[in-house]
């Protein structure tokens, strides 16, 4: 926290110094004049090797569009990226196709939620897999499928040989994850995003899934960005957590700070509104009232205000802004908020009842 | 529950046997008992003459009852078959072999007409809203479609009901007039629970209706159900494979693995003392939205996926994936679900393993699975490759917390 700015909370002493990625006022609107829509507004945030940022919101806050526009995967027309993406000191939003081509797969590579429709079906699993190796390695067919195969094999699919003869379509949802996940790391990227990647899967196929996510990070040094909207998912893995409603950022704090003391009324909503595994039966859950068309322009104060039940009339008429929370017991925590919660709404935060299993 | 059945094969043969069973029940009040259910799909082959070369063991042997009054919970892994027994129940899948009785009367027996007029009594709410209302309707000829169905706009102002429908499950007047893209999901979803309710249902068989919301909005939904059931004294089936969501409002929860229960109790019991190594598994797997917990807990890592139902394996469903499976009896004898006598664990709870016991009081411990032998959905036969249980590989079998 030395001459950074206040976007970059993160203490410099825990990271490797540098950011690997950073993202400056990532802004992606839709369409044009009267009708455009802007599905992110301003993003930032850091990424250090080995870290793992968490986006966490419900649809439409914005948090897969950020990973596209990151990725420079949205399509070429309809829509306007602005604001800076620093990868390893290159901007990726100014980058010509091709060297941003020879990033993507190699650098900086994605997960995606639907493994399905992400591969193509037509075509044996081996030669897609084998085909990041062959693009960015420059290895020939033969030497690239045997990668292929320690790759499947180090991501936990069984008979790799076997399976790389395979379609899509041959292997069940886990399978085709882990399929999508060898792919990403064929590699060895230093960054990896990471979209949903266990919302289709079962909660044992997902334990598995996150179980390789989390040996990954703390084995190679990569980093992940973690995009969701499963807090139990990023209780387990992230190491700090931006929560977004309708395409900003309301709150950043440390994984057990945003848990322990959510300050935001979203975040808190959030928590709230979520059954519990470890608590009383019985307890009426609190849902965020409304729905996301509720919202209000930035423009004209805080979008979240309609639904909140903490609004005060400064909330319609001010937008605020990402300020440090200085009320907050995290000393690196973000907040946008005018009149922040105080108290945690889950008031009986489960405790540690799990060794007794 | 106080008949527990020992065999959970037993078809319909054993069916005059049975009622006398059932009366022992009566005491509970029981509105749906379903013995012996099984629903096979059968896998056509050949070009000009379909051939059936195997079956899919959707459903293979469910006993379960469910009390006047209560939720029941049911949550498995997909492809386990809660779908389709779901689905089954209302005969909206032909059943292959058992009895299902509603309110003493036995579905299965029950043809054209009759059938269709039992269907009043039982509802579904479907868990894509949107899919599962019809996009060329208004709120208003959905709601009245299945109450015209069943002669119920004759008798009373229907439109008064309808507005009533809409008041109870949260939605505007207004609604009646507007198509369902109109809505957004949460508001979809009451509209496909408006429709359920329409026809004065006592038994709503909920398959996955809150997973295709957002966290805030399955809040509403969940409370909505609850209410309603305050309200109406409604009995729900409730589908779904999130455990916390199940555990919030059930009564009794069932755990299902490839076509048959493993284990069920009354929520609280389940959850705090499971007594199947899937349960156990389950529970483990589920994320908590708790980094304290999260850092701390035990996860048990199950290995490989579901096998298929297809060509399930032998003995316990359960024991190519089984941290606790022992050399005899697991893969050759297919346990029932029983009561068991442990300290501590109610009477109502009731798990199909022969180890039970010996697992609740750490007799047994759990060892490392290796892969082989473990059969993927679209597989029916696997090479033996250790990747998965070697220690070496990016996959740990338990992870010792």
């Amino acid at each position: 926290m030395t001459a950074q700015p206040i976007t970059s909370p993160r203490p410099a002493a825990d990271g490797a110094g540098e950011a690997l990625l950073s993202v400056r006022d990532l802004t992606v609107t839709f369409g044009r004049g009267r009708k455009a829509f802007r599905a992110v507004d301003g993003v930032d945030f850091d990424v250090y090797p080995g870290q793992t940022v968490g986006l966490v919101g419900e649809s439409g806050c914005g948090k897969s569009v950020t990973s596209l526009a990151i990725m420079g995967l949205l399509p070429g027309r309809g829509n306007t990226v602005g604001g800076r993406v620093t990868f390893a000191g290159e901007d990726l939003l100014s980058m010509p196709a091709d060297q941003l081509r020879d990033r993507r797969g190699r650098d900086v590579a994605m997960i995606f939620q639907d493994p399905l429709s992400s591969l193509n079906p037509v075509v044996p699993l081996g030669v897609q897999v084998a085909e990041v190796i062959e693009r960015h390695k420059g290895r020939n067919r033969s030497d690239a499928q045997q990668e292929a195969a320690a790759m499947l094999k180090k991501v936990g699919i069984p008979d790799p040989d076997r399976r790389l003869k395979e379609y899509p379509h041959q292997l069940s949802g886990g399978m085709r994850q882990r399929a999508l996940i060898a792919m990403a790391l064929a590699c060895e990227p230093r960054l990896l995003i990471a979209d949903e990647p266990t919302t289709a899967l079962d909660v044992t196929i997902q334990a598995q899934i996150l179980a390789l996510l989390k040996e990954l990070v703390s084995e190679s040094g990569t980093a992940l960005i973690m995009i969701t909207h499963d807090l139990g998912v990023v209780a387990g893995l992230c190491d700090e957590v931006n929560v977004l409603y309708a395409g900003r950022i309301v709150e950043r704090a440390q994984r057990h700070d945003l848990f322990a003391t959510p300050r935001h009324p979203y975040t808190g909503g959030l928590l709230a509104s979520i059954p519990r595994l470890h608590e009383e039966r019985g307890r009426r859950l609190t849902p965020v009232p409304g729905s996301v068309s509720d919202n209000i322009p930035w423009e004209q104060g805080c979008a979240f205000a309609p639904r909140c039940a903490n609004a005060v009339d400064v909330c319609r008429q001010q937008t605020p802004t990402l300020v440090p929370d200085r009320d907050a017991v995290g000393d690196d925590r973000l907040l946008r908020c005018h009149n922040p919660l105080t108290a945690n709404p889950v008031d009986d935060t489960p405790t540690v009842e799990e060794d007794a299993r | 529950m106080s008949t527990p059945d020992p065999t959970p094969g037993s078809g319909p043969a054993a069916g005059p046997g049975e009622t006398g069973a059932g009366t022992a029940t009566a005491e509970h009040d029981v509105l749906l008992d379903v013995r012996g259910l099984k629903v096979h799909f059968p896998i056509k082959k050949g070009l000009v003459f379909d051939r059936t070369v195997g079956h899919v063991y959707a459903v293979d042997g469910m006993d379960l009852q469910i009390r006047r009054g209560e939720t029941y919970g049911l949550v498995g892994e997909s492809g386990c078959g809660k779908s389709t027994f779901g689905r089954a129940i209302l005969r909206l899948e032909d059943l292959t072999e058992g009895q299902v009785l509603f309110d003493g009367t036995d579905l299965a027996s029950l043809k054209g007409e009759e059938l269709r007029r039992q269907r009043r009594h039982m509802q579904m709410v479907f868990q894509d809203p949107l899919g599962s209302l019809d996009p060329r309707q208004t709120v208003e000829q959905l709601l009245l479609e299945g109450m015209r169905a069943h002669g119920m706009t004759k008798d009373r102002d229907a439109h008064e009901r309808l507005t009533d429908l809409l008041r109870e499950v949260g939605l505007p007047r207004t609604a009646l007039s507007k198509y369902p893209h109109e809505f957004s999901g949460g508001q979809r979803q009451r509209v496909g629970i408006a429709r359920a309710l329409s026809v004065d249902p006592q038994l709503i068989v909920a398959d996955e209706p809150v997973s295709a919301l957002d966290v805030s909005v399955q809040a509403q939904v969940i409370n909505l159900l609850a209410d309603l059931q305050a309200e109406l004294g409604l009995t729900y089936l409730l589908i779904a494979h999130d455990l916390a969501v199940v555990r919030h409002i059930s009564d009794r929860v069932g755990v299902m693995y490839l076509g048959a229960l493993v284990e069920e109790a009354d929520a609280d019991d389940l959850y705090e003392a499971p007594l199947h190594p899937y349960t156990r598994a389950l529970l483990s797997a589920v994320p908590v939205p708790d980094p304290t917990v999260e850092d701390t807990r035990e996860q048990i890592l199950l290995v490989g996926d579901l096998p298929s139902p297809a060509n399930p394996p032998s003995g316990c469903r359960f024991h190519t994936r089984c941290p606790w499976r022992q050399e005899t009896r697991c893969d050759t004898e297919r346990p029932a679900l029983r009561t068991v006598e442990i300290d501590g664990v109610a009477g109502s709870h009731r798990v199909a393993c022969h180890w039970a016991e010996q697992i609740a009081s750490g007799e047994l411990q759990p060892h490392a699975v290796t892969v082989s032998g473990v059969t993927d959905p679209t597989l029916t036969t696997h090479d033996d490759d250790s990747a998965l249980g070697a220690k070496d590989t990016a996959y740990p079998t338990t992870d010792g917390g």
